[in-house]
């Protein structure tokens, strides 16, 4: 093993690719390039500092051998490299997993990456998908579309939950969007009754309710080396705690409908922070639909469940509001660039605490709760993020 | 209502040898789902083993057909274009009988009113040749 390194790792690099509708010649290889490169740039290291990768799955282009495809691409070496398969969590399960490695000795400087090309037209889908395959595709039941669907009419049913609660969250991603000039839905803005209007896609979801897909990608460098986070320009920001709960695949074997994993990791991160949710300057939600805002906000604990929406009509969820909620305008303004949607969540709450969300940012942000989500509301993993180790 | 199903070219059932049975049984009009020797707990989807307790004795048996609605939802945009032809049609999760959820389509009309515990029936639906696992509620 190597020798332990003394500072607490900390995150000092971000590289995000503005996301875009469809990509034209470029290849998912490439935009993680481009997004490790410039989190390089942005932590002020050379690529030969950086001996930790951690990658996702990438079904299309290459299924297997991720990391060593990543490093000989990218000219890199590291002592320690492994894919993190967990959807929409994997970002946030990336942070943990690179801050336990340098921990642990294997590593110093670890670079977790998540970028894919989203071309029209295309869609790019993994060879075997059994079990949801072969017992979910062939009653009709394609597609997260669906899943999420019948979560959100299991909670308006269960709970009374309105369309309109539903949509506020909508409207307050739209919102926020126009304060981030890189969102997919800057200068496009929605009303309540603008996301009420839109097709429904599986009733009860709405349009404008479901993510739009882009491409783009996302990187982070978290170091142990306090060389590099003494020279690193930005203020350094800490993983304080981190919490992670797996329970199923497909939405029909959920072992409750109800009692999301999430409630775990939420709780297990503030745990480790010894902070309350309460004392979070931003919330970084995961939000591919609207109804997975709603349910973590009440797994978070912020409401009893099922009282969101009521909860909701109390508070603001600006960069000035009460509770801030997904400041660059959460993936339902900004766009879900696949795995790396899940990252945009860890960049905007990096940038809040470092003070530097321009035209956006939150007086005093000290700490940040970030959640991924994953399959269907199945894979979960929450931070805790600060600006104090 | 059930013809509709019958020239739908949509993706069939990816057969494992673990979940032959199952789809054999239903060409031969019978819903079997396996049932652990040990804990005697229902398992779906067909596994090699018990998921409760890990036995690996889990043998076939007949099921009642008999479900109870969990939740549903209206597919106007399917995931898979082969299914626009009938949409919107209903797909949801339902609770067999003896414990196990299972994915399903719902023979009802998408203006039907439906709740949370709404009782279900097994209602076999050729498509594409065949025998699917639908449900429709009990009258």
């Amino acid at each position: 093993m190597g020798k332990r390194s003394g500072a607490k790792p900390a995150i000092v690099g971000l590289g995000e690719l503005k996301p875009v509708r469809y990509t034209e010649g470029q290849t998912t290889l490439g935009m993680i390039a481009e997004s490790v490169r410039l989190a390089a740039l942005d932590a002020g290291i050379e690529k030969g500092q950086i001996d930790g990768l951690l990658v996702g799955p990438q079904v299309g282009e290459t299924p297997q051998h991720v990391p060593a495809t990543v490093s000989e691409y990218l000219g890199l070496e590291p002592r320690m490299s492994n894919v993190v398969d967990l959807g929409g969590a994997t970002g946030a399960g990336m942070l943990w997993r690179a801050q336990a490695a340098i921990n642990a000795g294997m590593c110093e400087t670890v670079v977790c990456v998540l970028a894919n090309t989203h071309e029209k037209g295309k869609v790019s889908r993994s060879p075997n998908r059994n079990p949801i395959r072969e017992f979910d595709v062939p009653f009709g039941a394609s597609g997260a579309n669906t899943s999420y669907a019948l979560l959100k009419q299991r909670h308006m049913e269960e709970y009374g939950s309105t369309q309109e609660q539903f949509a506020l969250i909508a409207h307050w991603a739209r919102k926020n969007a126009q304060l981030h000039p890189d969102a997919i839905f800057y200068r496009k803005p929605a009303s309540v009754d603008d996301v009420l209007a839109s097709p429904l896609i599986v009733d009860p979801l709405h349009l404008y309710e479901i993510v739009m897909p882009v491409g783009g990608g996302a990187a982070v460098i978290v170091t142990s080396n306090e060389r590099i986070i003494d020279a690193n320009k930005h203020p350094p920001v800490y993983c304080l705690g981190a919490g992670e709960k797996v329970t199923h695949r497909a939405v029909s074997q959920a072992p409750a409908l109800e009692a999301a994993p999430l409630s775990y990791a939420i709780a297990h991160a503030l745990g480790q922070a010894r902070l309350k949710v309460e004392e979070m300057n931003l919330l970084s939600l995961y939000d591919c639909y609207t109804s997975v805002v709603g349910t973590t906000l009440e797994n978070a604990g912020l409401c009893p469940p099922g009282k969101f929406g009521e909860w909701m009509k109390h508070h603001s969820f600006g960069h000035d509001g009460d509770f801030p909620l997904n400041t660059h305008g959460g993936q339902l303004g900004f766009g879900q660039a696949d795995l790396a949607g899940g990252m945009s969540h860890i960049i905007e709450a990096v940038r809040q605490l470092r003070g530097e969300a321009y035209g956006r940012q939150i007086k005093r942000a000290r700490y940040a709760l970030v959640t991924g989500n994953g399959a269907t509301l199945s894979e979960a993993t929450a931070l805790v993020l600060g600006g104090e180790a | 209502m059930e013809d509709k199903f019958i020239d739908l070219t949509v993706p069939g059932p990816t057969i494992t040898p673990v979940s032959k049975p199952f789809w054999d049984a239903l060409s031969q009009d019978e819903f079997v789902v396996q049932r652990c020797l040990d804990c005697t707990r229902w398992v779906f989807y067909p596994r090699n083993l018990c998921p409760h307790c890990w036995s690996n004795q889990l043998e076939w048996q007949q099921a009642s057909g008999k479900a109870r609605l969990k939740t549903w939802s209206i597919v106007h945009r399917p995931g898979h274009p082969a299914w626009q032809a009938v949409a919107p049609y209903v797909v949801a999760i339902v609770e067999l009988e003896e414990g196990p959820s299972m994915m399903t389509h719902l023979l009802v009309d998408v203006k039907q009113k439906l709740d949370i515990g709404t009782p279900l029936e097994l209602c076999l639906t050729k498509v594409n040749d065949r025998n699917m696992p639908f449900f429709r509620v009990v009258d």
